[in-house]
């Protein structure tokens, strides 16, 4: 169960350090995503069902529909 | 987008997603969950709608005039829930001493008022969040 809390935190760091390096929004706001499911499994191991519920669908559902209709009335690439 | 595979699978789970939602509504006070979670689902399903079919066809199903009285009447009926407990013990949102009745704890059924109060938020959450999405596409760039 330690290891998979490594591992999990392991990929939230990495996903965060992506999310800053990335040049394309549009892969940053999947990236995000990524981040924030994963962050609901965590919310899950640490016995809070009901806060990765409303993690999986707010931020992996809601935020990333939101932050796809900015980017397609604004631009693809960080200038 | 004018793909079929995409407009069938659309079709087809459109519906499952409603129904996960109303469930997760309608159970809030005895399982994780609640009105929020639930009705970000059931918003979330009418976005999907959106960005496959078109705005135009979304505007047929879900109008501005229809959210409005959906926005409007979530809130209304948390409101009158919590003004009931005023007039009869003095406090907002008083729930079992008001004569909501008990039920048996731990079936849907039971909590009182607080199912109703779920309803109320599930449906103001989900018509806010097709609102957000249709005003974010429609609006023209300056």
């Amino acid at each position: 169960m330690v290891l998979l809390n490594v591992i999990i935190i392991v990929f939230l760091i990495l996903c965060a350090i992506a999310v800053e390096k990335t040049k394309d929004l549009l892969s940053a706001v999947v990236i995000l995503s990524a981040y924030t499911l994963m962050m609901s499994v965590l919310w899950l191991i640490l016995h809070t069902p009901d806060v990765a519920l409303t993690e999986a669908a707010i931020g992996a559902g809601v935020t990333c529909i939101l932050f796809i209709a900015v980017i397609m009335r604004t631009e693809r690439y960080e200038r | 987008m004018n793909d079929i595979i995409i407009k069938s699978i659309t079709r087809l789970i459109i519906p499952f997603i409603q129904l996960y939602g109303v469930y997760i509504i309608l159970h809030g006070h005895v399982s994780p969950g609640g009105g929020f979670a639930g009705g970000a689902m059931i918003g979330t399903s009418l976005v999907l709608y959106t960005l496959v079919f078109g705005i135009d066809k979304s505007k047929q199903k879900f109008s501005h005039r229809v959210s409005e009285y959906a926005e409007s009447g979530g809130i209304l009926l948390y409101v009158s829930l919590g003004l009931i407990g005023i007039v009869i013990t003095g406090s907002f949102l008083t729930n079992i001493e008001a004569g909501f009745p008990i039920g048996n704890p731990g079936s849907v059924l039971s909590g009182g008022m607080i199912p109703l109060l779920m309803v109320g938020i599930g449906i103001k959450v989900a018509s806010t969040f097709i609102t957000l999405f249709h005003t974010l596409i429609e609006e023209e760039v300056v």
